[in-house]
Order: structure tokens, then C-alpha cells, then sequence
């Protein structure tokens, strides 16, 4: 089981707020302390590891940039949505981000909850409310790469990449 | 049980006899596609070993000639690993570089069937050709790249059947405006073209259609094969391929038909295509500065052809830049060889090399604050071409050319009367 802060966003959360345009550029690292600053200005000094977000519907729409990374960078534990962008989801997956989909998530917490997400179970549980939805699993080889830091590190200790300090 | 056009290449692909919405397939990629931004600093690690150089093709195309020294740096990089892998389908800076969707399509790369990888996100333009590519992240672009293989999670299918044709002066831009309008996103959805109207629907119409699906927020779209298409395959590329068809009875979330000659031509407002657009004259008669023709969507030869109808012995408004780039140097050339760039040129357009340039606001025809453009192109973000205060229009070749002689957003049809051609 894993718990985490709960801070909610919307629907239609797209990658260029996640990553701003200006910072493709940047290191990973300056475009981490950029996450969210156009709509939520401060919350990456609010931000705790091990956080979760909960969002809407079509989370992460948008481009092809490593927005996941950044939030990965950011210390953000897991994110459950009503639905997650195609492209975003593989971005996950690429960095190693938990991210699922989770019908109903977006009315079953409030900024500032608990979230207990149980992998083994796939559900996940509000204790104020006491109450448990059902999260949408993923496919095994999806999960353990996103369990497993993404595919970087998988592609280096294969020996098909250089190996290069995390980022 | 039946099976989509998706649905089938995947399947084969992964060696699966089925696919269905919610599976995970597991793919052998056909052919892995790098672009320069590939190879840019943010991106790049050192690849020390590629799983089959002949599957594998690096194609300049985001900022083309190097426009700055970060371009330049990008492109020496990849220069590098095209030589120490000995990459043979290698598109520099040349006459044989273009857009990678238009040079991936105008050297039937992508073989009907086949499973494609590349990191833009406009890379589902290749479903035109009946191949299954989407966008991937730049990490997905190293893992086909060394292992040959990527993963797709199975969307369902929604279903275009096209029947007639366009009337004058109305293309596939302007079905592409009256989907994203009628029918909104189409997110983590496959979306099938097919119906009677293909036989006069090009093969540059298909692939503007589908390089728009991303603008949908498709996964995949693609086009049901036919004769246009496998004769435009066989005289590019001499490989054997299988097309791939759909079931009859393939299950779709929702099908739908478009009688292409009760389309009219149509205008996307400024920051999103999605439920945004309108009948052109609607939006007619709002002063424009720039006119912007190109793009792996819509700097076909087929784009030039309509411009230069269009165009043919009228003057470009005072105070109006028109801008066309070509997709590709063989789209430059043929067009010089027709006359287009000449009536192009005459009429006072900027004609360009091939590049992505204006659309992602590179360079050659970045907007500043406060102007108005009208693109035919891929997207028209807020700040997509430059300052975030510039408002863009997106409309067809022809709507952007009739809007560059009017000096205002102009519908294409009067011009296309009385067209001196």
C-alpha cells in the first residue's frame, strides 16, 4: 500500500503547464521547479514527496515533452485520473511515474485528503470517507517499468545505452 | 472475431491472432524515424547499440538550414550517428531532406501493414499510407531504436465513411475543420477513413487528413487501402507488403459518413481547433499580416497547385507576407518544374526551402506581438508561431492564399472563379 497527500486538478490538464514551452530547453531539473506555475503559482515548493495528484478527465493532453518527468522530479508519489492522455501515459511509463485511471477519483477526494493506493488490490481508499474505488489495472510489463524507474535505466543495464547520472 | 484496420496490423504485429480495445500489444517496429530534434541536448543519450540500421531512418527537418547554433549542434550529432551506424536512409540538409512525414510518405518508407516509430507528434500522418504511427516520447524513440520494439495500448475505433467529392475550392483541411468542429476530440480513440470518395481523394488529401488526427488527440488514424494507394507504394518502394484491411463486421464505437460535397470551406479562430471553427465567411474580412502555406500537413504539391490557382496573375495585399514551404525539396522541385513557384513568386510569396519553420515558430516566418496569421498547417496554439499575443486562423491553401490577395480572411471561392489558369 502506498498513502499520499492528495492535491486535485481538473480536467484537460495539458503538458504545457506540467512543462512550460519556454523550458523545453532547460535541464530537468529547472523545468521541475516550472511545474504548474501559470496555474497553480508556488505549488512546487508546496509539494511534498510522496503526494498524489488527483485529476479529471483527458490528463496530460497535449505534446510528446517529458512532462511526467518533471513531476516524477517534483516527488510526486503517484496520480490517479478520471481518464490520462495516451501520450502522457507513455511518458510515465517512460520515466517511471505511477499513473492510472480511475473512474470516479475526481468526486471521491478533496485537496488535502488521504489517498491509500493498494497495486496488489488496484483500488484505492479515501479514510476520511472510508470509502474504496476501483483503479483500472495496467498491463504487467507496463507496470514494473514504471516501478522500475522507466525505461532508461532498463535500456542502460542492457548495455544499449550509455549509462548517464539520473536525471 | 472481426477486426479493425488498427486492430489487424497490430495484431500481426505482435504476433497476437486478436486485438481488442484494452489489450496491450507488444510490437516488432518496422521502421524507427529520427528527426533532428531527436538528437537535441535535452533528449539524446549516447546509443551504443542499434537493433537494425536498415530499419531505421534520420531525417533533418525542425530547423532547416541550422538556424542557430543549437540547431547546428543537434544536426552535427546526428550526422555522427547516422555515419557510426551507417544509417542508409539518411535525409540531410540537401535534396533529398524534407519534412520526416513527407519524406517517410513520398519514399513509401512505410509499407501499408507496418508498424512505424517516431517521436513527432505528427507522425500518424503515415496512416495514410495504411500503417499504424502515432507520436511517442523520445525514451519510446531509444527503445525501438536499440530493441525493435514498442508497446501500444489498444484504443477503440471510430469510423469516417467518405462519399462525393469536394466541390471547387474546398479540400481535405476543410474536412478535417469540419470534424474537429462536429465531432470534437477523439482522445485515446483510433480514427478509420474509408468509402467511395477515395478514389478522388488523393494521396496528399489522406495524409493531410491524417497528420490532423493529431490534432484530434487521436492515437491512430488511417486510411482503409485501395488502388490509388498500392499504385503509389509500388512505383516509391520495390518491398513487398500486405495491406491490411478491415472486417466487415468490425466492431467501431460509432461510425459515421461525410458527403464531401457538402463541405464548404471553413476557419479554425485563433488557439484551438477543437469546436472552434466556422464557415469562412464567418470569419471574413478580419485583417491578417502573415499568410502561411506548409507544414508535413498541408506543403504538398497538390498545396501548391490550389495556391497557384489561386494566385495566378493576382498581387499578394501591401502590408501581407504570404510564406510557403514546401514539404519536402522533391515537392520544391516538382513545383518549380509545374510553374507554381514561379507564379508563386510572382504574385509576391515567399517561397522557402523545405523545413517545419513557420509552423512550430522556429524560424522563416515567426509571427510577432499582437499580428494576425492564417495558416494552412498543423496547429494553431496560442503562441504556436511566436508571440503568445498573435492571433491565428487556420484555414485551407486555398483560403489562405484568396485571404493573402484580400488583405483580409477571405473566402477562396470568388477567386477560383475567376482564376486566370
Amino acid at each position: 500500500m502506498i498513502s499520499g497527500r492528495v492535491w486535485k486538478f481538473g480536467d484537460n490538464i495539458n503538458t504545457d503547464l506540467m512543462l512550460p514551452g519556454p523550458y523545453l530547453y532547460r535541464t530537468p531539473a529547472e523545468q521541475a521547479r516550472a511545474v504548474f506555475q501559470a496555474n497553480r503559482p508556488g505549488w512546487v515548493d508546496a509539494v511534498a514527496k510522496g503526494d498524489a495528484i488527483v485529476g479529471g478527465f483527458n490528463y496530460g493532453m497535449g505534446s510528446s515533452r517529458p512532462a511526467a518527468r518533471s513531476l516524477r522530479n517534483c516527488g510526486v508519489g503517484f496520480l490517479l485520473a478520471e481518464t490520462v492522455n495516451g501520450l502522457f501515459f507513455r511518458n510515465a511509463v517512460n520515466f517511471g511515474l505511477l499513473v492510472f485511471e480511475c473512474p470516479g477519483v475526481a468526486s471521491a477526494f478533496e485537496e488535502g485528503d488521504g489517498a491509500e493506493l493498494s497495486i496488489e488490490r488496484w483500488s484505492v481508499r479515501n479514510p476520511r470517507s472510508g470509502k474504496s474505488l476501483a483503479v483500472t489495472p495496467v498491463p504487467e510489463m507496463l507496470l514494473s517499468l514504471m516501478r522500475g524507474g522507466g525505461v532508461l535505466p532498463q535500456l542502460e543495464a542492457q548495455g544499449l545505452i550509455a549509462p548517464q547520472a539520473a536525471d | 472475431m472481426a477486426m479493425t484496420i488498427i486492430e489487424k496490423i497490430l495484431a500481426r504485429a505482435s504476433g497476437a491472432a486478436m486485438m481488442a480495445p484494452g489489450d496491450l500489444a507488444v510490437v516488432d517496429v518496422d521502421l524507427t524515424v529520427m528527426i533532428d530534434l531527436s538528437f537535441s541536448g535535452s533528449s539524446w543519450r549516447e546509443v551504443l547499440k542499434v537493433h537494425d540500421p536498415d530499419k531505421v531512418a534520420v531525417v533533418f527537418d525542425h530547423e532547416v538550414p541550422a538556424a542557430n547554433r543549437e540547431s547546428a549542434a543537434m544536426h552535427a550529432r546526428g550526422r555522427e550517428f547516422a555515419r557510426r551506424f551507417g544509417i542508409k536512409r539518411f535525409h540531410d540538409v540537401g535534396p533529398e531532406q524534407g519534412i520526416s512525414h513527407v519524406v517517410v510518405a513520398e519514399n513509401a518508407y512505410c509499407l501499408p501493414g507496418t508498424v512505424m516509430a517516431c517521436s513527432d507528434s505528427h507522425t500518424c500522418s503515415a496512416g495514410a499510407l495504411n500503417c499504424v504511427a502515432r507520436g511517442l516520447g523520445a525514451p519510446d524513440l531509444l527503445y525501438a531504436l536499440t530493441t525493435g520494439q514498442t508497446w501500444f495500448l489498444v484504443g477503440e475505433t471510430v469510423r469516417y465513411d467518405l462519399s462525393g467529392r469536394f466541390a471547387e475550392g474546398v479540400s481535405a483541411k476543410d474536412l478535417f475543420l469540419h470534424i474537429a468542429q462536429n465531432y470534437g476530440d477523439h482522445a485515446n480513440q483510433n480514427v478509420e477513413f474509408g468509402g467511395p470518395a477515395l478514389p478522388h481523394l488523393s494521396i496528399d488529401a489522406r495524409r493531410t487528413l491524417t497528420t490532423m488526427g493529431a490534432e484530434l488527440s487521436a492515437e491512430f488514424a488511417t486510411f482503409e487501402p485501395d488502388d490509388v494507394l498500392i499504385d503509389y507504394v509500388k512505383a516509391r518502394n520495390p518491398a513487398p507488403f500486405e495491406p491490411q484491411y478491415p472486417d466487415p463486421d468490425a466492431a467501431y464505437l460509432r461510425r459515421e459518413t461525410i458527403a464531401l460535397d457538402r463541405l464548404e470551406p471553413m476557419v479554425a479562430l485563433p488557439d484551438k481547433v477543437i469546436r472552434n471553427a466556422v464557415p469562412v465567411g464567418d470569419a471574413a474580412g478580419e485583417p491578417i499580416h502573415q499568410a502561411f502555406i506548409g507544414s508535413c500537413a498541408n506543403g504538398t504539391l497538390d498545396d501548391f497547385a490550389i495556391a497557384a490557382k489561386v494566385l495566378a496573375g493576382r498581387r499578394v495585399a501591401p502590408g501581407v507576407r504570404l510564406i510557403v514551404t514546401p514539404g519536402s525539396q522533391a515537392i520544391l522541385r516538382e513545383a518549380l518544374k509545374a510553374g507554381y513557384v514561379e507564379i508563386l513568386a510572382e504574385a509576391g510569396a515567399v517561397v522557402t526551402n523545405s523545413t517545419c519553420g513557420a509552423c512550430v515558430g522556429g524560424h522563416m516566418g515567426v509571427v510577432g506581438p499582437n499580428e494576425v496569421c492564417i495558416t494552412a498547417s498543423t496547429r494553431n496554439f496560442k503562441g504556436r508561431m511566436g508571440d503568445p499575443s498573435a492571433r491565428i486562423f487556420m484555414g485551407s491553401p486555398a483560403t489562405v492564399a484568396a485571404s493573402a490577395i484580400a488583405g483580409v480572411i477571405a473566402d477562396p471561392g470568388e477567386y477560383m472563379k475567376g482564376a486566370n489558369w
